[in-house]
């Protein structure tokens, strides 16, 4: 046990005494959330808009109060002609034009249809798709509550309720995808160069000649990794949670043992490849490649794993974060508890020991 | 006596290359026993196999009483080992090296500081012991390694070219550490391919393609060969059998 302990000092003094492995290793996971919380977000807030209002009535001028007030749109710009949308466009001021046009007032009062223009600017089309629906939403929710019996004759009326997550934020999404990336990033990018470092000073073979056996080798380079990345894992959901307000609704004891879990199965990965690669260089493309793409790709952290083709479905489960996603979604948006996430729960594990065995095996064959 | 190394008919093969062919020596205890041979010659497989780094193809040998096979775990006991590359944690002060290796070797906490202290005052580097191993020449380095390969008091300990790259009065210092060492009782099992380090050892070997084409004292081969220097035995050897 002495040895083992003497062993993890030592790895811990590699780590602390390593400028850049500190800085990728607490710097990286603020970096990404903030930024993926922030800046990468596929909610609309704030987009600008122009008003052509051919009518000047007080209808058009509610209906244009009611979308500012919405928080999704800014005002940029009361434009005068027609002309004027194309210049406000190229200008790439605004996002959305909307024109009321002449005799609209007249044709709403008597209940004739009274027609609103969206222009929106396609050159980004999901913008473009969300900012009509939400323009759409609010004028429509304007009508409604004029005229609460009114009823178009023959319409079905589609309702449709966001469970779960009803203001559609952004952060919901992401800070799960984030915090699967970033602790199988700096956990397996890490670990990954350790051994390849060893090898390459030449203190493995020491290290294999001394009476320290290969389990406690590959333990204790786990360990203070171990150690490290979990505190990383309780800033990100701190982060999360305060700073992007993504709610926490189910146990946090959970939350936090399988983000353990999750973190031990991402050294695993990472002290594999260094059981088959030589250098160091060779450890950390081989980290990047196998794993940050993948897992941006495929775990459902950007696009859902339900929209692409079988074949790229059947490898997604492959990937470990799309396990981990899940079980993060459902125990903080969801809530639920283990009795739902049992089976990603095991996959995790499973994946865990397969990797842990290989890379035993590997380290003991390779030197013979 | 027991023997200190023992080998019979000690043979690696590397798929159809045979690394080392039926190497068959022994090593007395308490001996300064050299390895020579060219780069490539099989004197690093042959040390390997007896640290227990590598699994023989066939043959036999013993380390310190125990069998490569089945007892490795106690070879690795009773081994020190200094690789070409002196194994030391450049990141790690002087202090923090020894201490994990006193650390991994089990020895006693208690016992780590005063054993600290006797190599930093043995190799005169108090005023470094808390500075990186980085910022230290070569030399002591190399001298830190050994100590440090000893500190558990190993029967034997096995040096891998350990005078690599450092220059003739370095070298001259760090075989009077082995000296000492042999003195002491330990016995010493060093490959090199600088030929005046020959003429230190008790006995040398010198392996030619996997082969062990001689062993005896530096004076015995000498005599033999009918020559006045251990570099021209080992001229006569190799190129007795290879082109070059």
């Amino acid at each position: 046990m002495n040895r083992f302990i003497a062993f993890v000092k030592k790895e811990f003094f590699h780590i602390l005494r390593d400028r850049r492995t500190l800085l990728i290793l607490f710097g990286l996971p603020l970096v990404q959330v903030l930024l993926f919380g922030f800046a990468l977000t596929n909610e609309i807030k704030n987009a600008g808009i122009a008003v052509l209002d051919n009518d000047k009535s007080p209808h058009t001028q509610q209906i244009t109060n009611k979308l500012l007030a919405s928080g999704y749109f800014q005002l940029r710009e009361n434009l005068r002609s027609n002309s004027d949308i194309e210049r406000a466009f190229r200008k790439g001021t605004i996002k959305l034009a909307v024109v009321f046009p002449a005799g609209f007032t007249e044709n709403y009062e008597h209940g004739r249809s009274a027609q609103i223009q969206l222009l929106a600017d396609a050159t980004e089309q999901n913008t473009a798709i969300s900012l009509t629906n939400y323009a759409t939403a609010i004028i429509r929710d304007y009508t409604a509550e004029r005229n609460p019996d009114a009823r178009p004759p023959l319409t079905i009326d589609v309702r449709s309720r966001m469970v779960f997550n009803p203001e559609l934020k952004g952060a919901f999404v992401f800070v799960p995808g984030v915090m699967a990336m970033v602790l199988l990033l700096v956990s397996a990018l890490m670990t990954s160069v350790t051994i390849a470092r060893e090898r390459e000073t030449g203190t493995l073979e020491v290290l294999m000649v001394s009476p320290l056996s290969q389990g406690q080798i590959l333990l204790g380079k786990v360990v203070p990794y171990l150690l490290l990345s979990f505190l990383n894992g309780c800033i990100i959901i701190a982060l999360g949670v305060f700073v992007l307000k993504v709610p926490l609704n189910g146990s946090l004891l959970l939350l936090l043992a399988e983000t353990l879990l999750f973190i031990f199965l991402a050294l695993s990965i990472g002290i594999f490849i260094s059981s088959i690669v030589d250098t160091q260089l060779v450890a950390m493309f081989a980290s990047l490649m196998a794993m940050l793409l993948p897992t941006i790709f495929l775990s459902g952290f950007i696009f859902p794993i339900e929209s692409m083709p079988k074949p790229l479905q059947i490898v997604s489960n492959l990937i470990p974060a799309k396990y981990f996603i899940n079980i993060v979604k459902g125990i903080m948006i969801k809530g639920a508890g283990l009795r739902y996430l049992w089976q990603p729960t095991l996959v995790l594990i499973g994946m865990s020991i397969l990797f842990m065995g290989l890379s035993l095996r590997n380290l003991k064959t390779r030197l013979s | 006596m027991e023997k200190a190394v023992s080998t019979n008919q000690l043979t690696r093969k590397f798929g159809s290359f045979i690394a080392t062919d039926a190497i068959t020596f022994d090593v007395n205890q308490g001996e300064i026993f050299g390895f020579l041979g060219a780069n490539g010659a099989g004197k690093t497989t042959a040390m390997r196999m007896l640290c227990g780094l590598l699994k023989p193809s066939s043959g036999e040998a013993t380390v310190a009483g125990f069998d490569v096979y089945r007892q490795s775990e106690k070879i690795k006991q009773n081994i020190g080992y200094m690789s070409q590359r002196f194994s030391l944690y450049e990141d790690l002060t002087v202090r923090e090296n020894i201490r994990f290796y006193g650390g991994i070797y089990g020895l006693r906490r208690a016992d780590i500081p005063t054993k600290t202290d006797q190599i930093l005052q043995k190799l005169g580097i108090e005023s470094v012991a808390d500075s990186l191993v980085a910022s230290l020449p070569l030399g002591w380095k190399q001298k830190l390694a050994f100590s440090v390969a000893l500190i558990h008091e190993p029967k034997i300990v096995f040096l891998d070219e350990p005078t690599g790259g450092v220059d003739p009065i370095t070298r001259r210092q760090f075989w009077d550490l082995i000296y000492e060492a042999a003195h002491n009782g330990t016995t010493v099992f060093v490959t090199t391919h600088y030929m005046d380090e020959a003429e230190y050892c008790n006995r040398v070997s010198i392996m030619v393609d996997g082969k062990m084409k001689a062993l005896d004292t530096p004076a015995g081969l000498k005599t033999a060969y009918g020559v006045d220097s251990m570099d021209a035995v080992f001229q006569i050897l190799a190129r007795g059998t290879s082109t070059k």
